[in-house]
């Protein structure tokens, strides 16, 4: 089974999604319940995963390793250390809730369920490999079904945020295949001497080539435009200002489980890619770069937080606090210490839950309302709506619904005793003796975090009750089974975050340990 | 008297015994308005890939007096082109049939290209490589006009004609010069010549290498010598469009490789800037020509002119990676682009080819195979994984890596990013745009359906388990350096 676990938890989905592919379009609920049941298998083994990882032992574990194409020595080569093991995780629980909410999905059934297996694959292979090679094939297999995914089954302007963020994505992708030939040209593996895409070799600095240690590119230091490259790369995918344009649209027009793994696994990707490669292979560049990460960060919490403050459309909302929550992140990460890379990991688990509770509910209430406006925009189409209320004083009328919600919003601000508090106060913590200034001005993010959570709620479910909405029926019983689990996460990790943690912290802090060994490179060097 | 070894002739042989089998029964049965011929052909075609499959691994040799050679380079690209011209034919029996232009010639003007392309491929001596041009040109000037009752058919291969007739002349005078500076038209006696400093005057020598360039260039479609290729692969038949955008460049791109690389090797320093140049461009130049195109035939024609600049980048590498991959491009290229076109044929009716970009709203749902198949190739072409065209670019831009070519590999990777929004253009109409009007239904026959699928099989097959060809286009590299 250690053999096959790995192998399985990624082509399973694509299996499921061959099965569904060959059953007639019309037996939708058939298609629907092989979805779920592929996505069921999926969680069963990652739950196997979780109890079967060995917490005290930092290295790859499960590892398969099967030559693919040898000429270049491109290998089949995944296994999964603590980083790789939540966010494993993280994707079957993500995936498994997203079927269930998209049940009412009618148009096109079988091609829906099919690509969303086939992202599954995609998503849980860039997590477990371990050749670049094979990380970039999945990264890159991942954006067609995705693109398909909000293109077809999105909203009015579907096409245009399908294209943005395909080409957006795509532009990063290029960065990334640059900077793998050259990581690849300039690695020798010490066992065969020929270069290889072995994500392990490139890690060990000793194989590295001169040129990858202290040579030029383009007049400027090479190790330093490999880093930028891929870093530009993976933060289109978080996004990071200034190249989170495509997310606020791709958002708005994907339907409700859509947007559910794009935030709550796809811009995972992002950060996971800088902890995977930036910092375990350019180690002396990452210390170089580590105050721009951390003002990346600060600006990622502030300009996010601020643009959900601004937001009317509740969707769009939630999209700019994904942009804010993922800031948190890149400051943990900045630092290099212990508890800030641990509260970057566990902030991006559990940003994962929290947001996808939030896209849930969104959805809720947009499949009602056909609208999911806070305050009508000034363009609204009807003229008398303009600049009113949408909803207002849900919560009597709707209070399942309203409850969920305030779990969810009082989790996406921090609030302690659920699991966003934890790790958003882990990543302050490990910030702030490297990057004091810094992290003060992060904290703000805690406090609009709070305003525009709380403003939002105040505005949808309290106040006098909008007659308009009388006929709202309230949130049904397959709709509380995909959120309820996630709140259930959020509250169980924020009483008693050791599940998490001890699964990552092994790993993570010998990650930790090696880059703070790394005095960085000279100040001029760039 | 020489010996004669057979087996450097034989591919080429079975094609020409083909031609003249091919001919005799149009002769004997003139009314089979081209069935019999069909089948006869792709039975022949089959013949040949067998041969050459079965020559394959042989320690190189040439004959005839130094004028073919018989190695694997040669054998590769038999591959390449056999297959084009196969696929082809499955296309063309049904696209004929409805477009009632039926008739022998068509598979006759087919297989001569063909052995024109073999001979480009195997050729030893500029002088054989020139006929085999002028054979594949010739056949493929009528075969683009073959529909004469069409305006835009005839204009096409007028154009073709025309333009064609002048690059035949800059590379006869290429060759002339050649011939002029190391007294031979022999490609291992003139790469000899060089290596040794025979040369008489080494301007000359250079001035006959430019005039090759041009010629190979336009045959290849490279930038600024592709001014043909949009109004040509608009108005040819559609089946003949994809046969030109694979054999046909395929061939060039074997004579162009070999000429430049074994023969001229030494000069590389004096001819790579220029290839640099005309990589760069073309590459560039075809795909932002493709970014406005509406008809889909325009829009692959503009596509087919970038693609070559994508394999003008492994000329530059000239490396071992670069020239392999060059081949397995070339490879890749023909199952995508020709499965492409096999689309574009199954999509058009009698009377209305239905070529705009924007007429195929609605067929992902409408017909779901179809839909699926173009979006492979699509996806292929634009050169994302799992795919062929993934695969092919990878090799070629790590090949431009690894000889040094940083800034030539930022602009295919560039070039190749801005190709995946027209690529998916097409994407978004089957998929995403209401279709307008009435669905029409699709009759594909049986051999446009194996088409279909052996190309689409083909694009996932090398892009998912390269290995086998990949070792095979590395045993062509020996052959050039």
């Amino acid at each position: 089974m250690d053999q096959w676990i790995l192998t399985l938890l990624t082509f399973v989905p694509v299996i499921g999604a061959a099965v569904i592919l060959c059953v007639p379009g019309e037996q939708k609920n058939t298609i629907r319940w092989l979805a779920l049941l592929t996505t069921g298998i999926c969680m069963v083994l990652a739950v196997w995963l979780f109890n079967a990882y060995d917490r005290a032992n930092p290295a790859m574990q499960f590892v398969v390793q099967v030559p693919w194409i040898p000429s270049f020595n491109i290998e089949y080569h995944i296994g999964l250390d603590g980083l790789s093991v939540s966010m494993v995780l993280l994707t079957a629980l993500i995936t498994l809730l997203c079927i269930p909410a998209s049940w009412s999905i009618e148009k096109g059934v079988k091609g829906y369920f099919a690509l969303l297996l086939l992202l599954q694959t995609g998503m849980q292979g860039v997590f477990v490999s371990l050749d670049f090679f094979l990380f970039y094939v999945f990264w890159e297999i991942m954006l067609l079904p995705m693109y398909f995914l909000i293109g077809i089954w999105g909203g009015p302007r579907k096409e245009y945020a399908a294209i943005k963020f395909f080409l957006y994505t795509l532009a990063g992708s290029v960065l990334l295949l640059l900077a793998m030939l050259a990581m690849y040209f300039n690695t020798t593996d010490p066992a065969t001497g020929e270069n290889t895409f072995n994500m392990l070799v490139m890690m060990d600095q000793a194989n590295h080539s001169e040129w990858l240690r202290a040579g030029t590119i383009f007049g400027r230091s090479a190790p330093l435009m490999l880093w930028m490259a891929m870093f530009i790369g993976f933060a289109i995918k978080v996004p990071l200002f200034p190249f989170h344009t495509w997310l606020p649209d791709a958002h708005v027009e994907a339907p409700t489980a859509i947007s559910v793994i794009l935030a709550g696994v796809l811009l995972k990707m992002g950060t996971y890619g800088i902890l995977r490669f930036n910092y375990q292979m350019l180690p002396d560049a990452s210390q170089y770069f580590s105050t721009l990460l951390a003002v990346i960060g600060v600006v990622n919490i502030v300009y996010g937080a601020f643009c959900a403050l601004a937001q009317t459309d509740l969707k769009r909302l939630v999209a700019y606090s994904s942009i804010s929550h993922m800031g948190y992140v890149i400051l943990g990460m900045s630092a290099f210490t212990v508890h800030g890379i641990n509260g970057a990991v566990f902030q991006m688990f559990n940003h994962g839950t929290i947001t996808a509770m939030l896209f849930l509910l969104v959805g809720v209430i947009y499949d009602r309302a056909h609208h999911r406006y806070i305050v009508f925009p000034n363009d609204y189409h009807e003229p008398e709506l303009r600049g009113q209320l949408g909803f207002g004083g849900l919560w009597t009328h709707m209070p399942i619904y309203g409850s969920l919600t305030m779990i969810a919003y009082f989790a996406a601000l921090g609030l302690p005793g659920l699991s966003g508090f934890i790790s958003e106060a882990l990543c302050f913590l490990g910030a702030f003796p490297v990057h004091r200034t810094l992290t003060i001005i992060g904290t703000l993010g805690v406090l609009l975090g709070a305003g525009y959570m709380l403003w939002a709620f105040q505005r949808l479910f309290m106040g006098s009750f909008n007659e308009r909405n009388k006929d709202l029926p309230e949130i049904n019983s397959r709709e509380i089974a995909t959120i309820v689990p996630l709140a259930v996460v959020v509250i169980v990790l924020g009483i008693y975050p050791a599940p998490v943690l001890d699964l990552i912290a092994a790993s993570l802090s010998d990650l930790s340990h090696t880059l703070s060994a790394h005095s960085g490179m000279a100040a001029n060097a760039f | 008297m020489f010996e004669i070894d057979w087996n450097i002739l034989l591919p080429s042989l079975v094609v020409a015994g083909l031609v003249l089998v091919v001919l005799c029964v149009d002769i004997i049965r003139p009314d089979n308005k081209g069935g019999v011929s069909g089948y006869l052909s792709l039975l022949g075609v089959g013949v040949a890939i067998w041969v050459s499959l079965s020559l394959w691994g042989r320690s190189p040799t040439h004959g005839l007096g130094g004028m073919l050679f018989l190695d694997n380079y040669a054998l590769f690209f038999n591959l390449i082109i056999l297959a084009g011209t196969g696929l082809t034919i499955f296309v063309s029996t049904g696209f004929l049939e409805r477009e009632e232009g039926g008739r022998s010639e068509y598979y006759l003007l087919i297989l001569a290209a063909t052995l024109g392309m073999m001979l480009m491929a195997a050729g030893a001596d500029l002088i054989v490589i020139f006929l085999g041009i002028e054979l594949m040109s010739i056949a493929l000037y009528i075969l683009v006009g073959f529909f004469r009752r069409r305006t835009d058919s005839n204009e096409g291969s007028m154009k073709y004609l025309l333009l064609g007739a002048f690059a035949t002349g800059f590379l006869l005078y290429g060759i002339a010069l050649v011939y002029g500076s190391t007294g031979t038209t022999n490609l291992r006696e003139i790469e000899l010549a060089v290596a040794q400093g025979r040369v008489y005057t080494h301007p000359m020598l250079l001035g006959g290498v430019a005039l090759l360039i041009v010629g190979f260039a336009f045959k290849v479609s490279a930038v600024p010598f592709h001014m043909w290729a949009p109004d040509v692969y608009q108005g040819a038949p559609t089946a003949i469009t994809g046969f030109m955008s694979a054999g046909p460049k395929a061939a060039a791109f074997a004579a162009f490789f070999r000429v430049m690389v074994a023969s001229l090797g030494d000069l590389s320093g004096d001819w790579s800037g220029a290839i640099w140049m005309l990589a760069a461009l073309t590459m560039t130049v075809g795909n932002l020509g493709a970014l406005s195109q509406r008809n889909i035939k325009r829009m692959l024609a503009y596509s087919s002119v970038a693609h070559a600049g994508y394999v003008l980048v492994a000329l530059v590498a000239a490396n071992e990676r670069g020239i392999a991959g060059g081949v397995f491009y070339l490879l890749a290229y023909a199952f995508m682009n020709i499965g492409a076109f096999a689309v574009i044929v199954a999509l058009g009716r009698k009377g209305d080819e239905n070529l705009e970009i924007s007429g195929y709203a609605g067929v992902g749902f409408r017909h779901p195979g179809i839909g699926l198949a173009m979006t492979l190739f699509m996806v292929s072409l634009a050169g994302l994984p799992p795919t062929a065209g993934f695969f092919g670019k990878f090799q070629i831009f790590s090949a431009a890596v690894e000889a040094g070519y940083i800034w030539l590999t930022v602009i295919g990777v560039l070039n190749s990013l801005v190709s995946v929004y027209f690529y998916l253009g097409v994407v978004v109409s089957m998929y995403m745009r209401q279709p307008v009007g009435q669905a029409h239904a699709v009759s594909m026959t049986p051999f446009a359906r194996v088409a279909l699928l052996t190309a689409s099989l083909g694009t996932l097959y090398i892009g998912l388990a390269p290995t086998s060809l990949l070792q095979m286009a590395r045993q062509t590299v020996s052959a050039l350096l």
